[in-house]
């Protein structure tokens, strides 16, 4: 690995962004950004557990047994996180009530796991623990920009301060009542995947199949 | 640690350091050791958060009291403001309090509910709960002059996905509902939740649990049943189950196997 921190820290944001790219973790984004408050909390413990689970892993990367290593990284990931859930039912207690089973559902995260055997099993500890930010901050990222759209749209109002007056309360706006449910989120992940592969067509991945071309006689 | 491939380690930790990961006998330790130092992280956070946490659930469920009776506003001292309530240990079967053999500061009657000795099976079991604890902690509120003006009732039943767990307020006539509210729920965001919405809930300020003859008429439906307006709440528009979970456990707890007894005893003035 070549790149310097900054750019561990900067790439998965946008060029190779854990969801938009990979498309991994997709499974919490879903559930957890109905509002914008809840996603970034979320966001929050993920960046959390990516870089110390990164840390801690790498440490060890060279006493870890290849045989049981998946599952060392588990009880490291699920310390981290564990730890997490006890800290938001200490101090974030309205919050803990709303993330309920999603917190403890990071452990299952595809990102964690991936930046663990993936890069904290072959580089030093500060290295993995900048790249496993990095790549809690481009998950972050999407969260709460579906979770932006999800709220402002679904309940018009964000971060719990309402914008758009609804007509439940006697405002004038309808809610898409759609946008609170998770399916609504695969849309609007779609929406955004395609956004950056306009933006940025050199993260379209190439065909598996090509239709063959007939030559015309 | 990066260093393992340096010639000839000394001592006995580093030899151990240096040896292959993959030896059964390193394999064994690395996999005991890390579960040593994870468990010991993990009950060290929960043991030592656990005070707090613990504050977080109680204060949680006293604003709830709060709230439900009409006194929450926020920014007031929660534990002051709760200090006016009278807790009791209600004995569902008989309506009588039995605060003689149980503490009512700390007696879990959610906890009780899995209790054999204090617990019953229930065969009709329309709120979803399968087991009904026999002892209920309930609250009452008094005016300045002493007498009753509230009661708060907790009220539990299975909603869509979720067991809703809340109060009811009534008022002194055990007839009359003041308020409904629930402190505890996982339904749907923006659909079944709205059961915490406040113009759903104010609609159950004034309405009333039985008519005339006695018999328990409230009812949360889509449309307004024969006994009228006083005692119909409309239900959540996109939420039907929800709306027929609300229904069951209101209907339970305020029916014969809930409340009933107490709230007779309510009405004829014996409290």
């Amino acid at each position: 690995m070549s790149q310097t921190k900054k750019e561990m820290l900067v790439d998965p944001l946008v060029d190779n962004n854990p969801i938009t790219l990979q498309v991994l973790g997709i499974c919490s984004a879903l559930a957890v950004t109905s509002s914008l408050q809840v996603s970034m909390v979320m966001a929050l413990a993920v960046i959390f557990v990516t870089s110390f689970s990164s840390f801690f892993i790498s440490c060890l990367r060279n006493q870890i047994p290849g045989s049981i290593r998946i599952i060392v990284q588990m009880v490291i990931i699920a310390s981290l996180v564990i730890l997490v859930d006890q800290i938001l039912k200490a101090y974030a207690f309205e919050i803990s009530k709303t993330l309920s089973v999603f917190v403890g559902l990071i452990i299952t995260n595809c990102i964690v796991m991936g930046r663990a055997e993936a890069f904290a099993m072959k580089n030093p500890p500060v290295a993995s623990f900048v790249d496993g930010m990095g790549n809690g901050m481009g998950y972050g990222l999407i969260l709460l920009l579906v979770g932006f759209i999800r709220e402002l749209f679904g309940a018009g109002s964000l971060f719990g301060v309402t914008i758009l007056e609804t007509v439940n309360n006697g405002g004038w706006y309808v809610p898409n009542g759609m946008l609170l449910l998770p399916p609504s989120a695969f849309f609007i992940i779609g929406l955004i995947i395609w956004a950056f592969r306009t933006w940025k067509p050199n993260q379209v991945e190439e065909r598996e199949f090509k239709i063959q071309q007939v030559e015309a006689h | 640690m990066s260093d393992t491939q340096s010639p000839e380690p000394k001592g006995a930790l580093a030899k151990f350091l240096a040896a292959s990961p993959d030896s059964v006998g390193k394999t064994i330790f690395v996999a005991v050791a890390v579960c040593l130092v994870a468990s010991m992280v993990v009950s060290a956070a929960a043991v030592s958060l656990r005070p707090v946490q613990e504050t977080n659930r109680l204060k949680d469920k006293q604003v709830n009291v709060l709230q439900v009776a009409g006194v929450f506003e926020p920014g007031i001292d929660v534990t002051e403001a709760f200090a006016a309530f009278e807790p009791h240990v209600l004995e569902l079967s008989t309506g009588n309090f039995v605060d003689d053999q149980f503490d009512p500061t700390t007696f879990d009657d959610i906890a009780a509910a899995s209790d054999p000795e204090l617990s019953v099976a229930l065969d009709d079991d329309p709120a979803g709960i399968g087991r009904k604890s026999k002892y209920r902690v309930i609250y009452l509120l008094r005016d300045d002059a002493g007498d009753l003006d509230k009661v708060i009732l907790p009220l539990h039943g299975y909603g869509l996905w979720s067991t809703l767990y809340g109060f009811i307020a009534l008022e002194n006539n055990g007839n009359d509902i003041y308020g409904l509210q629930f402190y505890q729920h996982g339904e749907t965001p923006g659909l079944g939740a709205e059961v915490d919405n406040p113009r759903w809930k104010a609609l159950w300020n004034g309405k009333k649990l039985r008519d005339d003859n006695g018999d328990l008429q409230i009812t949360v439906a889509k449309s307004q049943p024969a006994a009228g307006p006083d005692f119909y709440i409309d239900a959540l528009a996109g939420a039907t189950l929800t709306s027929v979970g609300v229904d069951n456990l209101v209907k339970f707890w305020m029916g014969d196997a809930g409340y009933a007894p107490f709230l007779a005893k309510l009405q004829a003035g014996e409290l």
